[in-house]
């Protein structure tokens, strides 16, 4: 299968690998997938608790090209953002943006499956409800 | 100076040696009878080379040349050898036995027969790829008419004991059918050797052309008959009807002919290509070889590669083709059902790597290839939770994963 240009540039030159401190407040981590699936994502947020705004965000992901490239586009689009626009990231603009066939769109579904996780752990740990997710 | 992209994808297809297309070609545009026009000598010419061609084929897997049917491929053999022995014996039995880890051919050959009054025993194999004969003699019944076994696994290379598979088939009357794609001109696969009834196998898996194979038919003890599946004039011995391919047979023919003369050289030579790869790569941390180590062929290797996904992987290794066991891009989301029947673990069957080597891989081609698995891997698993998880003692199967 052809990968698209953005998907093979987020394969090799992943923005934000890494891991954060989960033992923080002020971290929230999704972690999504299955190992047999053949998908896991983990997803982390860190909050600026005065402003709401996600000061940093790192991923490690296990899976194909495609959701390598789901999660660190995701990372990207974190940053600067407040938690609020950050439930706004709807899969589909990562499917258009990456350019991903009709097969991988569940590697977008995961990731914006592990923002709302991550978003839910960084709110449960601050006595917060969590949002629905669908 | 490497070109790349490195093909190590030989158990899919090779390459037609250039010897053998040399000696394809006259037969497209001089020599382009029909080998069944007996009145002329473009007829005769044709037919001159088909007998030769046939020769060649029958030698390497020491039989009669009026025991090789041909066929458009080791698809159309396995159909016609199962589906052709079902109803050819249908007075005597309608039960087969073959193996889970059969290729498609013939196991899809096998269910359509299922559908028409057939039995079908699919025998699980151990761990390491291998029939248990104690089972396959268990499963003997008095109506089973035919146990198809294939020689060699096309995913894992393993080789099966095809002597005591046929010295079992034998002592309880049925016939013994073995896909022998892989292993024809790779290893020695003599049908009187190894008791062999009916083999399938094709010129597209050993430097010959697609769209070009045979089927193995014995003649005595016992003479075996199957019933045409297609119909029409009467060629091979009224078994497969059709024009023949003549330079489809001549370039099968002569890759035979290459492979009887130069199989043990190239044996010798790519096991050790072959072990020098995966010694390498079995260096890495947590990667496991597929199959029984012993009894496989020379120039292929299977390593699941644990905390990586397989089709990451291949995007890792961009420059080198090769297999993998994830099904990641297929409709379903399960990988190979081979591996599966090995008892791995979903996981490690997504994230392997089959190396097929062939006549024309060289040492520099290996060493690039390990090199960059070696990276990719690496790679990955740096950005692998599941590896960051492993390496702190956490035990993935102690965390409740939600399935998607």
């Amino acid at each position: 299968m052809a990968y698209s240009e953005k998907v093979i540039d987020h394969y090799s030159n992943p923005r934000n690998i890494g891991t954060l401190d989960k033992s923080k407040n002020n971290v929230g981590t999704g972690l999504v997938g299955a190992p047999e699936c053949g998908d896991v994502m983990r997803l982390q947020i860190e909050v600026d608790d005065l402003t709401g705004t996600i000061t940093d965000a790192k991923f490690k992901t296990f899976g194909c090209g495609s959701a390598i490239a789901s999660s660190s586009l995701a990372t990207e689009w974190l940053k600067g953002k407040s938690i609020d626009d950050a439930l706004k990231i709807d899969n589909m603009d990562i499917v258009e943006e990456l350019a991903l066939p009709p097969v991988k769109i569940h590697c977008s579904v995961l990731a914006e499956d592990a923002i709302k996780a991550a978003i839910n752990d960084y709110r449960s740990k601050n006595n917060l409800l969590p949002i629905e997710v669908q | 100076m490497l070109k790349l992209p490195i093909y190590l994808d030989n158990n899919a297809t090779t390459p037609v040696d250039p010897r053998v297309l040399q000696e394809m070609l006259p037969y497209f545009t001089d020599v382009f009878g029909n080998a069944a026009s007996r009145n002329h000598p473009f007829g005769w010419k044709a037919e001159e080379a088909v007998d030769y061609a046939r020769e060649q084929v029958a030698k390497l897997i020491g039989a009669g040349e009026k025991e090789i049917i041909f066929t458009s491929g080791a698809t159309e053999s396995n159909n016609l050898a199962i589906k052709g022995v079902y109803e050819m014996y249908a007075e005597k039995g309608n039960h087969i036995i073959t193996l889970t880890t059969e290729h498609k051919a013939v196991l899809d050959t096998c269910k359509h027969l299922e559908k028409t009054g057939a039995e079908v025993t699919y025998l699980e194999v151990q761990s390491d790829g291998m029939v248990n004969l104690a089972q396959l003699e268990a499963a003997m019944r008095p109506t089973t008419i035919l146990v198809s076994v294939m020689f060699a696994n096309n995913e894992i290379g393993v080789i099966q004991p095809m002597k005591e598979i046929a010295a079992i088939v034998h002592k309880h009357g049925a016939l013994f059918h073995s896909d022998a794609t892989q292993a024809v001109g790779k290893v020695n696969t003599d049908v009187n050797e190894f008791g062999i009834d009916l083999m399938s196998l094709t010129a597209h898996k050993m430097y010959g052309p697609k769209g070009i194979g045979a089927l193995y038919v014995r003649r005595k003890n016992p003479r075996v008959k199957v019933t045409a599946q297609i119909d029409g004039g009467g060629h091979e011995r009224g078994m497969r009807s059709g024009t023949l391919n003549v330079p489809g047979i001549v370039g099968f023919g002569k890759a035979c002919e290459l492979a009887r003369l130069e199989m043990d050289q190239d044996a010798a030579r790519l096991s050790v290509l072959r072990n020098r790869l995966e010694n390498s790569l079995l260096e890495l941390e947590e990667s496991y070889l597929n199959g029984n180590k012993e009894h496989r062929l020379p120039h292929c290797t299977n390593i699941s590669f644990k905390y990586v996904e397989g089709e990451g992987l291949m995007m890792g290794v961009k420059d080198i083709a090769v297999s993998s066991g994830s099904a990641c891009t297929s409709a379903s989301l399960e990988p190979s059902y081979v591996l599966k029947a090995l008892g791995l673990d979903d996981d490690l069957a997504h994230s392997s790597l089959r190396f097929g080597l062939s006549r024309f891989t060289t040492e520099q081609e290996i060493d690039f290839a390990i090199n960059q698995t070696k990276e990719a891997v690496t790679k990955l698993r740096d950005m692998s939770p599941l590896w960051e998880m492993f390496k702190e003692g956490i035990d993935l199967k102690s965390i409740e994963w939600a399935e998607h």
